[in-house]
């Protein structure tokens, strides 16, 4: 219960921070990537404002095994740049250049009721199922 | 030369944003110790396990919640989707399966990664970040769309 609860005070904050910084924009992340055209540095500006909170936080983290609520801390552990890291990434950015959206934002616009937003975000599901469904079907045939 | 959009630059504002998404994510760290990575939390959903599943759509509920809110007290900034249809979906598709096998996004490799001075989550934005950079510049400046 607890956990739910702080998970949804997390995702609300998360969401609010992408609305008030205008992420939740496509226009203005694309104004961001268009580096030739007109530059809209607010992105970098967004990312440096979350980071700066960000190593903070993780500076205290660091130094816990349980969180302030008692569970345990789950951090990755994998620090391996294999291929699959830098090849999927690249298709992230592809993806995110194309529309100017990643799947933060695109949740956040859905929310607000956009329909092109409900498509992106349906393509962006299908693809994690698709993906899901190749690497269980690797799996299998593997072993 | 680079030309800055200083009317589209919002410096305050994308700044303060920021700050909230950076508590967010302390907030998820340093009360359920785990990372705030928006397609990890998502893709964890599909398909769901027992254990598993009520944090996931909590989270995502405060997300998408979250300009639901926003409406009942403002109007909300707006959201320009210029992109159509077709270009959506593929651009959902490239973003859905990227993230999955890239294990990560702007929010959990950008913002957390690079948080916890991660080598492999640096690699990884760097990664997105060229491609956007690229795509962008090929679909405005190269093909003219």
């Amino acid at each position: 219960m607890k956990y739910s609860l702080a998970s949804v005070f997390a995702g609300l904050l998360f969401g609010l921070g992408l609305i008030v910084s205008g992420m939740a924009n496509p226009e203005k992340v694309l104004g961001f990537l268009d580096i030739a055209g007109l530059w809209d540095p607010s992105l970098a500006f967004v990312m440096g404002g979350a980071i700066l909170v960000g190593l903070v936080a993780f500076a205290l983290a660091r130094k816990r095994t349980l969180s302030f609520l008692g569970f345990n801390m789950t951090l990755p552990t994998n620090t391996r740049i294999e291929k699959r890291l830098v090849i999927g990434s690249m298709m992230f950015g592809i993806g995110w250049g194309v529309a100017g959206f990643c799947p933060g934002p695109g949740l956040v616009a859905l929310g607000a009721g956009e329909i092109k937003a409900v498509v992106f975000v349906g393509s962006m599901v299908a693809g994690m199922i698709l993906f899901e469904y190749v690497e269980r079907k690797r799996a299998t045939s593997a072993t | 030369m680079i030309d800055i959009a200083w009317s589209q630059f919002t410096p305050g504002t994308a700044l303060a944003g920021g700050i909230l998404i950076g508590l967010a994510a302390a907030s998820f760290l340093l009360l359920n110790g785990r990372i705030a990575g928006i397609s990890g939390i998502l893709g964890g959903l599909l398909p769901p396990t027992k254990y598993d599943t009520i944090w996931r759509i909590a989270f995502l509920a405060g997300l998408i919640g979250a300009p639901m809110l926003w409406m009942l007290v403002a109007e909300l900034p707006p959201i320009e989707i210029n992109a159509g249809y077709p270009t959506l979906i593929i651009a959902g598709l490239l973003v859905g399966i990227g993230t999955r096998y890239g294990s990560g996004c702007t929010s959990g490799h950008g913002v957390c990664g690079l948080s916890r001075l991660s080598f492999r989550s640096l690699a990884a934005t760097l990664s997105f970040m060229a491609t956007g950079f690229i795509t962008v510049f090929v679909i405005r400046h190269l093909i003219g769309a």
